[in-house]
């Protein structure tokens, strides 16, 4: 069992405030990742949560349970850190070990526990050795070996992945997604990576500077951004946002449009313009157009095969059935 | 860029300071092994010649000589446990956050600033005197006799006074390594359900070992020279009782007139004093690899 309800959940250090009063509710199972810009207060919920940190005023429940003023052990809660937080002059048994032989668990079971957890994230050969010794995988293994062990009601990771290159970063992503799948225990889970929100997240938290700014599915968070934050947040590279004419000819503040969602051509089109900077990836090319009468350029994804170059004259044409629009205050106009 | 060429110009830059160094060690190192086999009593001008091991012979079976040895062990032993377990305890205090930090710290590490003669006086007539020391008027205030420190414990008390000189270095020592703590790894054991004492215990105790094995280290080269407290408290006494190895080579060859002795005695103190620094390093070598 892992559900966590935050109600009305403040933080401040004493002037600033990090956390306003802010609700959320994370089901049995779930997998939610926390995203936002640096700063915006992802660590700070996560450790308040964990019972790291706390809270200033509000409720937290863990199963139902007040946890509000429970210390960090009692709540159940497993927590793999960014920067691993391994016992260095322990050996990968010990380390791994180490919560049951606070439980005070006996040696046998103990033993057992970390030869399956070992198994589970192949960490047979390494079990003797020092974290000195293992590579960043490696020790990101262990980390979370010694979460496994505990059999918490639910895991809590920060960052876990951004010390690691980028190649390592999608294997363990997908072995964390595995485990998930496997153990079924809810994840919380704090990054700033786009990939690993919308690959891994049942349900994604918006955050920016202490207050959720949309919660949802990843898709709905990509298809429907309740506001100009999360549209411009979600996706890579990000949606265009344009102000101006341009939005007033649609009744709105500002429009949006996805890269993917504008045509572009060389013969004819809404808007005309120059390309400036283009982004070749192989399978897709990313044009920066600057078009005539934007202050902003706009950026367009083709296929690998469009070819277009610097200063070349083209025309874009946006899918105006793609198109989002905010009011002033940056809200969604449906 | 460590071409042939540039080290030998290195070499040949550096060794004006090494010869000097070398000279500035070697000179009174050889006259005082040479002294050591000389009778060389001032008393006597003009009488020197050459003894052999004589000296040496004297000076070790003096019944002093193995007092000496102890003392200097009681002492050595005595500081070290004092100043590491103080020194941890208020690395731990000093550690966490409180109001008027800064001060704080600046008090504790200030007996380090005193000079060991000014301290030991201090101690000996401000504090431990029996008629003027305020531990003699606190007793007496509450109706008990006042303690002779140095009459009834001499020893104790040198260390006391000592240990109250060198708990700031440690305090500093450990204080620094255990703030290079990751704190993330203390979060993460309270997250394990570790409690504060098997958190001291499994994570900050072997996070400081290498700053308690560098604090032995270094003490212990210091505290086998001990002479100035000794000086102006006890003088040695009562009887031999805190006299330690460089109390009693200054009472040889200054007190007594016998340089020979003394040197005789000064060697016997390099030799055991590098006994003792190669046996802690190799105990210590170990824990500073790992
Ligand atoms: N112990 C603290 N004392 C004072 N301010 C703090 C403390 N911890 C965090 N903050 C402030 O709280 C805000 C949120 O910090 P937090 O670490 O939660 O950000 P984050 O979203 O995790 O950022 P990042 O993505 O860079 O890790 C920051 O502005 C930070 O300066
Ligand atoms: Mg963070």
């Amino acid at each position: 069992m892992g559900r966590i309800t935050l109600e009305q959940v403040t933080k401040s250090f004493g002037e600033v405030d990090v956390i306003r009063p802010l609700d959320l509710s994370i089901e049995d199972g779930e997998f939610v990742v926390f995203v936002g810009p640096s700063g915006c207060g992802k660590s700070t919920l996560l450790r308040l949560i964990a019972g790291l940190e706390d809270v200033s005023s509000g409720r937290i429940e863990i199963d139902g349970q007040d946890a509000t003023e429970l210390p960090p052990a009692k709540r159940g809660l497993a927590m793999v850190f960014q920067s691993y937080a391994l016992y260095p002059h322990m050996s990968v048994r010990k380390n791994i070990a180490f919560p049951l032989r606070m439980a005070k668990m006996d040696k046998a079971e103990q033993d057992r526990k970390v030869e399956q957890a070992a198994a589970v994230l192949n960490l047979g050969d390494y079990l003797d050795r020092r974290p000195g010794q293992l590579s960043g995988g490696q020790r990101q293994r262990v980390a979370i070996g010694r979460a496994i062990v505990r059999e918490p009601a639910a895991f809590l990771f920060d960052e876990p992945l951004s010390n690691l290159d980028a190649a390592l970063r999608v294997g363990m992503r997908l072995e964390i997604s595995e485990l998930h799948k496997r153990l079924t225990t809810t994840m919380v889970y704090v990054t700033h990576d786009q990939v690993e929100a919308m690959t891994m997240a049942d349900k994604i938290v918006v955050l920016r500077a202490g207050n959720i700014e949309q919660v949802g599915s990843p898709l709905d968070l990509y298809r429907r951004p309740l506001n100009e934050f999360v549209a411009g947040f979600i996706g890579s590279p990000k949606m265009n946002l344009l102000k101006g004419a341009e939005a007033a000819k649609d009744n709105a503040a500002t429009i949006g449009i996805r890269p993917e969602h504008i045509g572009i051509s060389s013969d004819g089109g809404e808007w005309a313009g120059k390309v400036g900077v283009s982004e070749h990836l192989g399978s897709d090319t990313f044009f920066h157009v600057h078009c005539d009468g934007m202050a902003e350029p706009i950026t367009v994804r083709s296929g690998g095969e469009v070819d277009f170059h610097r200063g070349d004259q083209v025309y874009l044409t946006p899918d105006p059935a793609q198109l989002h629009r905010f009011d002033d205050k940056g809200l969604r106009i449906e | 860029m460590a071409t042939q060429h540039s080290r030998t110009a290195a070499r040949l830059m550096i060794s004006p300071a090494v010869i000097l160094l070398l000279a500035w060690m070697i000179v009174p190192l050889a006259l005082t092994i040479y002294f050591s086999f000389l009778r060389y009593n001032l008393l006597m001008p003009g009488t020197e010649a050459w003894t052999g091991w004589t000296n040496y012979y004297y000076f070790v079976t003096d019944p002093s000589f193995t007092d000496a040895i102890w003392n200097t062990l009681a002492l050595v032993g005595g500081v070290l446990i004092i100043t590491v377990g103080g020194g941890t305890l208020f690395a731990l205090l000093l550690d966490r956050p409180m109001w008027g930090q800064g001060i704080v710290r600046i008090l504790v590490i200030a007996p380090f600033f005193v000079m060991p003669t000014v301290s030991g006086l201090v101690w000996k007539n401000m504090f431990m005197n029996p008629v003027n020391g305020i531990f003699g008027h606190i007793a007496t205030s509450f109706g008990f006799e006042p303690f002779d420190f140095f009459g009834q414990a001499p020893m104790a008390s040198i260390i006391w006074i000592v240990s109250w000189q060198w708990l700031p270095f440690a305090t500093l020592i450990l204080l620094t390594a255990l703030q290079s703590l990751d704190s993330e790894q203390l979060e993460a054991a309270e997250m394990d359900g570790a409690s504060w004492l098997n958190r001291f215990w499994f994570i900050m105790l072997p996070h400081l070992a290498r700053a308690i094995t560098v604090v032995i280290l270094i003490q212990t080269i210091f505290l086998l020279s001990i002479f100035a407290e000794i000086l102006v408290t006890t003088n040695g006494g009562p009887g031999t009782a805190t006299t330690n190895l460089t109390y009693l080579i200054y009472v040889q060859s200054l007190l007594q007139y016998d340089v020979g002795a003394g040197s005789a005695g000064g060697v016997i103190a390099i030799i055991l004093a590098n006994i003792v620094a190669i046996f802690l390093m190799r105990m210590i070598g170990k824990n500073l690899d790992a």
